[in-house]
């Protein structure tokens, strides 16, 4: 009996010794919200060559989609078409994603360059079950942080950049660390447009500048 | 022949019509009167007599997206209301003007109305949307309390719709309309802690699509540091 409970132990013992290494564990996901402003019977701004901020937004949304896909992250956004989505249901899908980063796109023929918004709410600890419409007080502090991360990227690409603070609805009720990013055309320095908002190469600018943005804050918050 | 009793039928008659138009001239008087009177306590025509007096404005600048004070001399009367809207309509001129930093259409003639009320009841409290829709009947006794107040007040900001449909979509110049007028309002008018918005007397959404007029704004966060002041 004893030398039969040798053996099993010897046995076990063996088969630790020879198993191979636990599989690394899969990286954590890292899930982007683009929420296209407007949209449907919701035209926004109109902009210079008779276009209306729903369009540029939606655009803008698909390019920057295609390039944070590119570099391995999950993209959801809250609209791919023409369609009306509701302040709280561009919310609801960003809650759902859990993501760790959100954009609010936005497009502008006021101010110069690109309008970084955070919410305005007064930053508070995180609670189990936060308030739909102050959501995003608990993520103010990171959403700080990422507004601070795409204004590098930004200044980097030798773009002009504000920073301030407001209230959206749909913003305000995210959990996610949200910005709203408003583009505006760049001017020069007697307030004349140098790259207006339909320019192809302001635009994929712009873009770029926001992608490494995101690529930066993942390697912040995910290294 | 003309029976008797009709020649005195015709003169109750004659009597009674030549009474009622001597009161109807009397009551047409009295109403005349009345009205001049309800013309000359109008806080519209105020400002017109008033002194020019120093106000500080803080105008909004698209370009950077800053608020920087600006003294202007301007007549401003003495009711705590009537000035409100004497500086907001300044203002106001001052962005419809060719040449504006930040330009937005419609001039002094885009706030109808600034009513100052006791903050305090609506910090616990928010009123309801009913309460502002019915036509200005809340206001005088609200006014009246707040005369008697002195403690924090929030001034709430009727604007007309033309301005509001006609004011430039963006989250930046919508925001910096907003923080201008709580700016100037709590620049020239300290005790005002709170500024709302309405729209025809009605709230709104937004002001052109972006900025959240259904909430409250706290004046003291429009104002900037001392550095950007001149």
């Amino acid at each position: 009996m004893r030398w039969t409970k040798l053996a099993f132990t010897a046995l076990v013992v063996a088969r630790l010794a020879s198993a191979q290494p636990a599989p690394p564990a899969p990286q954590a996901r890292f899930v982007v919200v683009l929420d296209a402003a407007h949209g449907g019977d919701d035209s926004g701004a109109h902009l210079a060559g008779n276009q209306f901020e729903k369009s540029y937004t939606v655009a803008l949304s698909a390019r920057l989609r295609s390039l944070l896909a590119a570099r391995g992250m999950q993209v959801i956004t809250t609209r791919d078409t023409d369609a009306t989505v509701e302040p709280n249901r561009r919310a609801e899908i960003a809650n759902h994603a859990q993501a760790q980063a959100c954009l609010s796109l936005h497009a502008s023929e006021s101010g110069s360059g690109v309008h970084l918004f955070v919410s305005s709410l007064t930053p508070t600890q995180p609670v189990r079950f936060p308030a739909w419409k102050t959501a995003q007080a608990a993520s103010v502090t990171r959403s700080l942080k990422l507004a601070g991360a795409l204004n590098s990227a930004l200044l980097q690409a030798g773009m002009n950049v504000t920073l301030g603070r407001t209230t959206l609805p749909a913003v305000d009720s995210m959990t996610c660390p949200a910005v709203a990013v408003e583009i505006a055309p760049e001017r020069g320095a007697n307030r004349e447009i140098t790259s207006a908002l339909d320019n192809k190469d302001y635009q994929a600018r712009v873009a770029a500048a926001l992608a490494a943005a995101i690529v930066e804050w993942r390697a912040e918050a995910h290294p | 022949m003309i029976p008797r009793y009709q020649k005195i039928l015709f003169g109750v008659l004659l009597a009674a019509s030549v009474a009622m138009g001597a009161a109807l001239w009397h009551l047409r008087e009295r109403a005349h009167q009345r009205l001049l009177a309800g013309q000359d306590s109008a806080p519209t025509s105020a400002p017109a007599i008033a002194p020019s007096e120093q106000a500080t404005l803080m105008m909004a600048n698209d370009t950077d997206g800053s608020l920087l004070a600006q003294l202007q001399s301007l007549p401003l009367p003495a009711d705590p209301g009537a000035r409100a809207r004497a500086v907001l309509g300044k203002l106001l001129d001052l962005y419809a003007a060719p040449g504006s930093a930040h330009p937005v259409p419609g001039g002094a003639g885009s706030v109808t109305q600034v009513f100052l009320l006791p903050a305090t009841i609506y910090e616990t409290e928010p009123p309801a949307k009913s309460k502002f829709s019915e036509t200005g009947t809340q206001f005088p006794a609200a006014q009246s309390r707040d005369a008697q107040s002195t403690g924090p007040r929030l001034a709430v900001v009727n604007l007309t719709g033309s301005f509001a449909n006609s004011h430039p979509s963006g989250i930046e110049t919508e925001m910096l309309t907003i923080l201008s007028i709580c700016g100037t309002l709590h620049a020239n008018l300290p005790r005002v802690t709170q500024v709302r918005f309405l729209v025809d007397g009605q709230q709104r959404a937004t002001l052109a699509g972006h900025a959240d007029l259904t909430r409250a704004y706290l004046a003291a966060d429009a104002v900037p540091p001392e550095g950007n002041q001149p």
